[in-house]
């Protein structure tokens, strides 16, 4: 074994970093440092910095115009990133529809989508849960119904997360009714603007519409925009999970919240001496760093275990438990280092709004509001209660 | 010893009880909300005909209880509505104040405050202060025959609403000492007295009040010159026992909700309530709540007690409380799957309160290295 980064892959961090310092508008790095609200614009100014530099899509082939980078790269431009306060990356074109149309989409639909999802021409959305269907996934009920050369789509998706921003979802539907709940679903990609679509904000418990409801009342799709085989889609919905589970370990955002808690605790004065000082505080800032510098080894072992452009397989599910508990931590601890500053809720201030804070330092507006969403964490991506009958079934053989 | 609540006690839960169970449900209490009010006036003007105000103070000071047990009782009902009404800042930090310190004149305040008549305020946390008690920068400085103030509060409860403000300022002493803080009655519509209202998380409201050389009479002191720090360490335990009972009804709401949606919510074509996994947790849960409920009762069991041994049941109970509240906070959130996170949904407005109860009077760690403190002294 050898811990010890090349000299390539030194110059790599070294090129990342230079180019960050260089492109990435502080305008929006302060957004992202004080937790602030990003909108639409910032999300695709800095993926269009991103896809001039050939760096938007880290993992896919360079024939489609990615970066084809190893583990260690992308952890190497993942902690860089984070480090800089560069915004998250929409990961539902990026990461999840684009590894399914790899292996599974037609060359037709790489070359109609993929160049999109890199220009920004099109913003994906991911349309899998339902009312009645979330971890039980396969009991969806939006159906998908063969009409000539469409599918007339009737039904209703949840939690669709950025959806309000989205020109395109990809959603699982119901193709047959009467097999195997697992066997009857397609996986169908559909365009927002067309006629029957109807998008509803849901306000989480930070305040923010940041997911959606999508209605689907009669709207017709090409049968051209079905992903392989009619009935397959459950297997490719799985092959994106996994996918969508190691970018959710996060390391790199823990990194980055660690470097502020530490920032933070060094200068909050709390009985006569700084946070960091305090000796219960210090330990439980200790105790998670010393998980996430174990937690980072987890990440690349695994990582660089599975095969090369493919996701790893159950122990994914291992990543996702205890990279958002990590990242939960780090979150509470930010809120509790704001101390009574975390009580005032600053929508304007939030929302990037140019007033000065009046109520104490920079860093507390944001505390609670993501102490709150960050919650979600252990929900989506396959809550963490399925991921361990995962690790139990598939590892263990339980 | 005995854990029942007195007659009249029950009473006056069970009337309270009912009384929000039918007039402030999580609709209407969103529609308030989204009002933009910081509180239901009438709600308060009703709590006060039903005597909830009174509960909070002696017969001596024109209420009809005062105890640990009153408040208890109280604060549990408002905490299971998740209530955004000023009875904590106004009847029992302010108005615990003015019964201490005050003298006749100053105490008919408290006749308004038991009537809903009026809402008070308690302006002393400071920028800087964090949880610290002593910590006073404001200052008031002696100049003839009047004492100007000068200073900023923050994170004042209901500052905004208050007609009155109890303020603290240090006449002498250095900046974090126990001795040398006053208390003066400050009426919010006075010259030099400027205030920025803000809605907290939890929507409640808070304030920053700048004094700016505000001229004030002697008659306007609380109690005696630099000597209202016991003071406010008896009224802060008060309140800390009031928001920790919050808290135990907040828990409670949180546990039926989630408990109900447990046996509501089929996935896998059962009620998610079947899973084991789910159920050892929920299991936790109702361990924990009432391990919290007992740390509130000894607290208020112990409000009387000499300053050591009530202190040192502040720290530890609100430590427990923080640590509690987290635990069912979490987990009801977990339990429940994004539903659980939606502003429109009750159990986030609750968990919300919860959490923040955490960052009042001293949090979690801050309350677990006072409560070492206090136990080696
Ligand atoms: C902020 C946010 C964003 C999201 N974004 C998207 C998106 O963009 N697109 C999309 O399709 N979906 C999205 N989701 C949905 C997410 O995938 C689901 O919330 C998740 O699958 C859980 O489903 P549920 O909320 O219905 O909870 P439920 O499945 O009802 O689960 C409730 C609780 O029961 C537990 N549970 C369920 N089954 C079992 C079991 N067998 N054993 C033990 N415990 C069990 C769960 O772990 C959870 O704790 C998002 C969710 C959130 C909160």
């Amino acid at each position: 074994m050898d811990l010890s980064y090349t000299q390539e892959q030194q110059e790599f961090r070294k090129e990342v970093r230079e180019f960050l310092a260089e492109n990435l508008p502080s305008r929006i790095s302060e957004k992202v440092r004080l937790g602030k609200r990003l909108v639409k614009s910032d999300t695709q100014e800095w993926s269009a910095m991103l896809n001039a530099r050939g760096w938007l899509a880290a993992n896919w082939p360079k024939q489609y115009g990615g970066a084809e980078w190893d583990a260690v790269q992308r952890q190497i431009f993942e902690e860089e990133t984070c480090l800089a306060h560069a915004p998250r990356l929409v990961p539902f074109g990026l990461t999840m529809l684009a590894p399914v149309l790899l292996a599974f989409g037609t060359e037709e639909q790489r070359q109609r989508f993929l160049p999109r999802i890199l220009s920004g021409a099109d913003w994906w959305c991911q349309g899998y849960s339902e009312p009645g269907a979330g971890s039980d996934l396969a009991a969806l009920k939006t159906t998908a119904v063969p009409d000539g050369d469409h599918y007339v789509v009737n039904g209703q998706k949840t939690w669709t997360t950025l959806g309000q921003h989205a020109n395109w979802i990809f959603c699982l539907v119901r193709t047959s009714a009467d097999v195997k709940k697992q066997s009857g679903i397609s996986f169908l990609l559909i365009d927002m603007e067309t006629p029957g679509v109807t998008v509803r904000p849901i306000v989480l418990i930070d305040g923010q519409a940041e997911v959606n409801e999508v209605f689907f009342d009669n709207v017709r799709v090409p049968v051209e925009n079905l992903v392989g085989e009619q009935d397959k889609g459950w297997t490719y919905a799985k092959y994106l999970l996994t996918h969508e589970r190691t970018s959710i370990a996060g390391v790199g955002f823990s990194d980055a919240a660690l470097a502020t808690l530490k920032h933070v605790a060094a200068h909050t004065m709390a009985g006569g001496s700084p946070l960091d000082r305090n000796p219960h505080f210090a330990a439980r800032m200790a105790q998670v760093e010393i998980d996430l510098m174990a937690m980072r080894t987890t990440n690349l072992r695994v990582v660089s275990a599975a095969a090369k452009g493919q996701a790893p397989g159950a122990e994914s599910s291992m990543l996702k438990i205890k990279g958002t508990i990590l990242r939960q931590e780090l979150t509470s601890l930010l809120r509790r280092a704001a101390g009574p500053d975390a009580m005032p809720y600053l929508p304007e201030f939030l929302e990037g709004g140019d007033n000065t804070d009046p109520f104490g330092p920079e860093h507390a507006p944001s505390a609670a509001p993501t102490y709150f969403n960050m919650r979600k964490l252990s929900i989506f991506g396959g809550a963490n209660e399925i991921q361990r009958t995962i690790i139990a079934k598939a590892i263990l053989e339980l | 010893m005995d854990f029942n609540l007195t007659e009249e006690r029950a009473m006056l839960r069970d009337m309270l009880q009912r009384f929000l169970g039918e007039r402030y449900d999580h609709d209407a209490r969103r529609k308030l909300i989204a009002s933009g009010a910081a509180y239901d006036t009438d709600i308060l003007t009703e709590l006060a005909k039903l005597g909830i105000l009174g509960a909070m103070f002696s017969e001596d000071d024109g209420g009809f209880g005062g105890t640990g047990f009153d408040l208890l009782v109280v604060f549990e009902e408002l905490g299971r509505a998740g209530t955004i009404e000023p009875v904590v800042g106004s009847a029992v930090l302010a108005g615990g104040l003015l019964a201490e310190l005050g003298n006749a004149s100053q105490k008919t305040l408290i006749d308004e405050v038991i009537g809903g008549a009026t809402v008070l305020a308690l302006a002393h946390g400071e920028p800087q202060s964090r949880y610290d008690l002593s910590h006073v920068h404001t200052t008031a400085q002696a100049d003839g025959s009047q004492i100007v103030l000068n200073g900023t509060k923050t994170h004042v409860i209901n500052g905004a609403q208050a007609e009155t403000l109890v303020v603290s300022a240090r006449e002498n002493g250095t900046k974090d000492d126990e001795l040398g803080i006053s208390l003066f009655l400050v009426p919010f519509a006075f010259e030099g007295v400027t205030c920025i209202d803000h809605r907290n998380v939890d929507d409640t409201s808070g304030a920053r009040i700048v004094f700016d050389n505000v001229r004030l009479a002697e008659s306007d002191r609380l109690g005696k010159a630099g000597n209202a720090f016991a003071a406010l360490e008896t009224a802060t335990a008060r309140a800390t026992l009031a928001v920790c009972a919050e808290a135990v009804g907040a828990m409670e709401a949180a546990k039926a909700l989630t408990v109900q949606y447990l046996k509501e919510r089929k996935q896998f074509g059962v009620p998610i309530g079947k899973f084991q996994a789910l159920q050892h947790r929920m299991v936790d849960v109702l361990i924990e709540i009432e391990q919290a409920r007992s740390a509130v009762v000894n607290l208020a069991g112990n409000l009387e007690a000499e300053r050591n041994i009530r202190e040192r049941h502040v720290s530890a109970t609100k430590n427990l409380i923080g640590r509690v509240g987290a635990l069912v906070a979490e987990e009801s959130i977990q339990m429940h799957g994004g539903i659980g996170m939606t502003d429109e949904y009750a159990l986030s407005h609750l968990v919300r309160r919860l959490t923040m109860i955490d960052h009042l009077f001293g949090d979690v760690d801050h309350h677990l290295e006072r409560f070492i403190t206090l136990s080696a002294a």
